[in-house]
């Protein structure tokens, strides 16, 4: 089973709830979490995994044989990026805006364009303990493609059948978000009870819904705003699971990178029963 | 000699824009005949790679200048491997820069805004 944890709006607590829900279900339960958030992977802070495995993320990007190369243009005519241009007689490439799509090289006519691995950044792996595998994908800093390097994490660590994957996911609803939550057997939607946090979880809502994902509510610092959530929960038949109090004592506690169920640990029957409730939902026929 | 100008809106009245690869169109004009045209910049809304795209553009329009008030890296590099001279926006209508143009008073553009990802020139 995968459980993805995700968000409209970022910073509402979404790494929180991830590794509160590992934490409380190993070691019965074996467990394999993903950081996907690799624009600001963050979940290592509160797991402290041992690192014992690290490979690059790359991108393969065009080079051109210039020996080869005839000018005819064809590579910056299929070029959906803007990622290859010829001007006069010379073929620019900005690996930057390249995608990895490879049209370049399929449409030229002269094979004289082949593709080198640019890195990205980094996928590593290791264990919290020994139920609980960890993995999560770096993106290097200045670099804007985040989907490739959650691709290759997820072929990196593919989901087990025996095995819970519980996903962190980064915020927002575009691209890596879809690419993260792709697959997943439930979306866990944190949000706080504020009219910013409602506008941003009706975007991740109707995100599940054109997937045709199963999705539930987690409310974070309940207790303020206002109860324009709860209402937009009980419209569209949205389970509420849990409900977070905002406290000053939790978030000292998670600012110094103290899991939620070491900081109370009456949540961890907490995440446990929540864990069953969408467990069952899953089975049941949509 | 053609010369496009960045401008803000796609209109001939419209004063100079100060971004090239986003500006919403550019005045292309034929400073022998006078001729002016107003061509949209389709590169304005682009997700990315705006800059190439809109060098591209104003290359395929015969464009031998560009005048602009900044010109990003790959921009930069795209105008610079055709052979384009680039010159910065320093006057607040498209007629004060021609007149300065043509008295030979705007400043080349050596270089871009913010050289972070330069092109990798292959040839």
């Amino acid at each position: 089973m995968i459980v993805a944890v995700a968000s409209g709006k970022g910073g509402t607590g979404k790494t929180t709830v991830a590794t509160s829900l590992a934490l409380s279900l190993a070691p019965h339960t074996p467990i394999h979490f993903l950081d996907c958030d690799v624009e600001a992977p963050n979940a290592h802070l509160f797991l402290k995994p041992e690192i014992e495995q690290g490979i690059p993320a790359t991108l393969p990007t065009p080079v051109i044989d210039e020996g080869a190369c005839s000018l005819c243009g064809r590579c910056a005519e299929v070029c959906q990026y803007h990622a290859i241009t010829q001007v006069g007689g010379a073929v620019l490439v900005f690996p930057d805006l390249c995608h990895g799509c490879g049209s370049c090289v399929i449409n030229c006519p002269e094979g004289a364009i082949r593709e080198e691995p640019r890195p990205l950044g980094m996928l590593e792996s290791g264990h919290v303990q020994a139920a609980l595998e960890f993995a999560h994908g770096i993106l290097d800093t200045g670099q804007p493609l985040a989907v490739p390097v959650i691709r290759q994490l997820r072929w990196w660590k593919p989901p087990h059948p025996d095995v819970l994957t519980i996903i962190d996911s980064p915020p927002g609803t575009s691209c890596p978000v879809v690419d993260t939550i792709r697959g997943a057997d439930y979306v866990l939607l944190v949000t706080e009870p504020t009219p910013f946090g409602l506008h941003d979880l009706r975007l991740a809502y109707q995100l599940t819904q054109e997937m045709h994902l199963p999705a539930g509510v987690i409310i974070n610092r309940d207790g303020i705003g206002d109860a324009g959530v709860l209402e937009f929960c009980a419209d569209h038949d949205l389970p509420v699971l849990m409900r977070i109090p905002l406290d000053e004592g939790l978030a000292k506690g998670l600012a110094q990178g103290i899991p939620l169920v070491k900081l109370r640990p009456d949540y961890l029957s907490r995440f446990r029963q929540m864990f069953k409730m969408i467990a069952r939902r899953r089975k049941e026929p949509a | 000699m053609n010369v496009a100008i960045s401008i803000t809106t796609i209109s001939p009245d419209a004063p100079p824009d100060m971004h090239f690869g986003r500006a919403p169109a550019f005045l292309l004009v034929d400073t022998d005949t006078g001729q002016r045209q107003v061509a949209a910049n389709p590169a304005t809304g682009a997700p990315g790679g705006a800059g190439v795209q809109a060098a591209e553009f104003v290359i395929q329009k015969g464009t031998e200048a560009v005048i602009s008030g900044s010109f990003g890296p790959k921009a930069y590099d795209v105008l610079a491997a055709a052979g384009i001279s680039m010159y910065r926006a320093s006057a607040e209508t498209v007629d004060d820069l021609l007149r300065r143009y043509q008295e030979g008073k705007l400043e080349r553009v050596e270089g871009a805004a913010s050289a972070t990802d330069k092109g990798r020139s292959q040839r």
